[in-house]
């Protein structure tokens, strides 16, 4: 089943054309990856598609329904989830409220329980809290379930933030660059962990990276994105040795992670 | 069982303490006219200071349209009462509702502006209110309305306060207070995990104008008197300084600000520049050296006395084996 | 008709004095993006020091340039003690200081001098009036307008024409860059506060001339409509300042004029929700969207 389709999608800001006639098809339960040198507009697609920017011109469909004039949390709430490059926890409140938070887009109710605590309120509470704290178990968090979420070591609060798109229950899970600031080790485990919870909570997931290891090992299907336009569609193989993706990291510091 | 009902039976003991106190002190005669005035004010800055708190500090929007939501309430009730002669409780719904409405026809379209932005915004609100009321003489124009029924005694203020407060705890324990608090910390991470920003806004500024408006009731159901002058943004700023003292995010902290400083400037009445002379500079200080507010962020617990008590006790043992 | 250009010149000047203080607004708000609440204050402060500078012999210009100096100096020290340290933190925080400065200010000043409205001596300016073509000008319009024409000449000059105004305008544009590019951004700050404070001053003391009034809260309401003059105009932009000034003082002499003279002081602060609704850059100001 097609889960998302981005049908001829551009952006610009101002005169600055950020993202060029850009067609994706993503199945349900496909891996993808987007690569690109820095400034390609990786990011910009993750935007448009969680509708933090409302295209120029073109068209998104997810899971049947367009997502034209939807606004972010309506289409979290439709089973899309991301997380972000730089780090955006809840840093001041606890790891297991971050995730509570997010777990409300599954269960929640309404204002006049929550004014005088009186049913569904207990009961609807301590599915939310039982249920996060499951999913904190699972990802070796629970121990710091208490803490603030800004005083997790760095990998932990990478790791938080999967939790936490997660707990939206998503379809389809945008990582945007989820390896950044990792080293060798960390990043081995982060992709057993992400080939784990895609067999798990039968995901479809877009990843973003510049960790070479990280997309080869774990992508079926690589699409190269350099000024705003798709410059190659294939398997990790044929994306290596395509000329013009060569030429597009020339020069370019990722070189090096290409020699890898 | 019992242990887990433990804290909230303490709660209620301490109140229900609290409350024959102060109705001994006032039916016995005991409290000056003076201090029975500056308790009610303590109780009304209570409600204006933790429903600020929840604008403020949780949702960490920058409203400082409070004074204008508190004189939509005082000028609703007072109508009430003294114009159309119904019941007082009528007068409490009435000034809420009016002041929520105010909420939502002020919040919808200035929350869309950034932190700075809206607090001008809403300054402006309330000195637009202020200007309009002036203008009503249906309202007694700028020398207000007098001959509002005083029936707001100590009971009524007391049960105002408490239910404020245990309003505003129950929405900031729940899943949509906690929205709230997602809202502050990071609203692009929030709208991702399905929280709509504009609606948690927009809600925490109308509950937060509700209280205001309860406050304004009370207010004007006390003095008797009502004039537009004194809804100015001068009152905006008083709360403000309470909230910042007691720490933004802090309900416990709002209480004990607006406590701290009703007594501050009972006691500097006589020189009221002096007061604002340190009310400028609780401002300045807690911004430069506590940007979270004088008492931080931290709730005043059970705990918090456990621990205090804790302290007391190992060191007066010390004394003793000393 | 007569009526009509006589409220707008009425306005003008009215509208130049607020293009004064507007202009501090906006280099100020342009350079750290902090509303410099206690800008207002600065103003009552300048009209007080001239004020006393005059009564103490000097003429016109000395006591402009002193007061001018005085709170060029007093701006300097409110953002070396109440923002420096707050900026970074938190913009909210900056803004509460802020507010803080503006109080400490205002009653500092009525706990010192007392609430009571003091007056320039007449002795200051005779007042004369011209007609021209029925519509009365009097020579303060003109002492009004020409200080501000030439003040806003001068600080165009410093802005564009040298090399701490070049400062100036790259730490707007993006101080971190700057700071990499050798600028000493905190100077820099400095020096913004510096003249902006001293335009405030000058303001002040034309207020105070213009509306015969000097008294420790005068600053507020002036204030509070510069910074919306800043917004009408675009903020960070000079030329909106001025624009913006301009159009608020027509408008509120047109609006007083016209019968609504209790709605005066609403007038402002419609506008200010309107222009943040439709266009919150402003008349002249630029767009930028915020980074994800």
């Amino acid at each position: 089943m097609q889960l998302l389709t981005v049908n001829k999608l551009s952006k610009s800001f101002g005169g600055l054309v950020a993202i060029n006639n850009f067609n994706l098809r993503v199945e349900s339960g496909d891996l993808v990856g987007l690569i690109g040198p820095n400034g390609a507009g990786k990011t910009t697609v993750f935007n448009l598609l969680t509708g933090l920017y409302q295209p120029t011109t073109g068209s998104i469909t997810f899971d049947g329904r367009d997502l034209k004039g939807k606004h972010p949390h309506q289409i979290t709430r439709m089973g899309m989830a991301r997380t972000f490059q730089n780090i955006r926890l809840f840093g001041n409140l606890s790891v297991l409220d971050n995730v509570k938070i997010a777990y409300q887009a599954v269960v929640n109710y309404g204002l006049i329980p929550a004014f005088l605590r009186v049913p569904p309120f207990n009961r609807r509470e301590e599915e939310i809290e039982k249920a996060a704290l499951e999913l904190l178990e699972i990802f070796g968090l629970k121990e710091h379930a208490y803490d603030r979420a800004r005083n997790l070591p760095y990998g932990e609060q990478r790791c938080l933030e999967i939790t936490r798109a997660l707990a939206t229950g998503p379809k389809l899970l945008l990582l945007d660059e989820p390896a950044a600031g990792m080293n060798p080790q960390e990043t081995h485990e982060l992709l057993s962990l992400i080939k784990w919870i895609r067999e798990q909570f039968k995901l479809t997931i877009i990843l973003i990276e510049h960790d070479m290891s990280l997309v080869m090992g774990l992508c079926e299907r690589v699409l190269v994105l350099d000024y705003g336009s798709l410059i190659a569609e294939g398997t990790p193989q044929e994306i290596q040795q395509n000329p013009k993706v060569i030429e597009a990291y020339l020069g370019d510091e990722e070189v090096v992670a290409w020699e890898e | 069982m019992l242990k887990k009902y433990f804290p909230s039976i303490l709660a209620c003991l301490a109140l229900a303490v609290l409350f024959t106190i102060v109705q001994v002190g006032i039916s016995g005669g005991l409290l000056s006219g003076y201090w029975i005035t500056n308790i009610y004010l303590m109780g009304i800055n209570i409600i204006l200071a933790s429903s600020l708190n929840l604008i403020n500090g949780f949702t960490g929007e920058f409203s400082l349209g409070h004074a204008g939501f508190m004189a939509v309430g005082a000028f609703t009730g007072a109508i009430v009462t003294a114009n159309l002669g119904l019941p007082f409780p009528l007068a409490i719904i009435a000034g809420m509702l009016a002041a929520a409405i105010a909420g939502v026809i002020v919040g919808l379209p200035t929350l869309r502006l950034r932190g700075d932005y809206l607090a001008i915004a809403t300054l402006g609100f309330g000195e637009i209110v202020r200007v309009v009321l002036m203008n009503i003489d249906y309202v007694g124009g700028a020398s207000g309305m007098m001959g509002i029924p005083e029936v707001v005694n100590w009971p009524i203020i007391f049960i105002s306060v408490v239910l404020s407060l245990l309003l505003i705890r129950n929405f900031i324990g729940s899943s949509h207070g906690r929205a709230c608090l997602a809202v502050r910390e990071n609203d692009l991470a929030a709208q991702m995990m399905g929280v709509n920003i504009t609606y948690y806004k927009v809600l925490a500024f109308v509950i937060g104008a509700a209280l205001a408006g309860l406050a304004g009731v009370l207010y004007a159901h006390y003095y008797s008197i009502i004039q537009p002058k004194e809804f100015s943004f001068m009152l905006t700023f008083d709360v403000l300084v309470m909230v910042m003292v007691g720490g933004l995010g802090s309900l416990t902290g709002s209480v004990v600000g607006a406590v701290l400083l009703t007594t501050a400037s009972a006691f500097l009445q006589a020189i009221p520049e002096l007061r604002m002379v340190l009310y400028a500079l609780l401002l300045i200080v807690s911004a430069v050296f506590r940007p979270q507010g004088l008492l931080g962020e931290k709730e005043i617990t059970l705990r918090t006395f456990e621990r205090w008590g804790g302290v007391l006790y190992a060191a007066l043992n010390r004394k003793q084996t000393e | 008709m007569q009526d009509l250009l006589q409220q707008l010149l009425n306005g003008l000047s009215q509208g130049s004095i607020y293009a004064l203080i507007a202009v501090g607004y906006t280099m100020i708000y342009g350079i750290i993006q902090l509303i410099n609440f206690a800008h207002g204050d600065v103003i009552m402060v300048g009209a007080y020091v001239a004020l006393g500078a005059v009564l103490m012999g000097f003429g016109f210009i000395p006591s402009l340039l002193i007061a001018m100096l005085v709170c060029a100096v007093l701006g300097v020290l409110i953002e070396r003690v109440a923002y420096r340290r707050v900026r970074p933190v938190s913009r909210l925080a900056a803004l509460t200081s802020a507010i803080g400065v503006s109080l400490f200010l205002e009653y500092t000043m009525m706990y010192f001098l007392g609430a009571d409205i003091r007056t320039f001596p007449p002795g200051v300016l005779a007042e004369r009036t011209y007609s021209l073509g029925g519509v009365m000008i009097t020579n303060k319009d003109l002492l009004v307008l020409g200080t501000t024409v030439i003040l806003v000449v001068v600080l165009q000059y410093i802005i564009f024409r040298t090399r701490t105004g070049k400062a100036m305008r790259a730490v707007s544009f993006d101080g971190q860059a700057a700071q990499l590019m050798g600028v000493n951004v905190n100077n820099t700050v400095a020096i913004t506060f510096f003249i902006g404070s001293a335009m405030a001053a000058a303001a002040g003391m034309l207020y105070g001339i213009y509306f015969n009034s000097v008294q420790p809260l005068m600053g507020l309401m002036p204030g509070l409509k510069a910074f919306i003059a800043a917004v009408l105009g675009g903020i960070g932009s000079i030329p909106g300042a001025m624009l913006g000034g301009i159009l608020l003082g027509m408008t509120e002499s047109l609006v007083a004029g016209f019968g609504g003279s209790m709605y005066r002081d609403a007038v402002a602060f419609i506008i200010l929700i309107l222009i943040l609704l439709i266009k919150p850059t402003g008349l002249l100001g630029k767009g930028v969207q915020e980074k994800v």
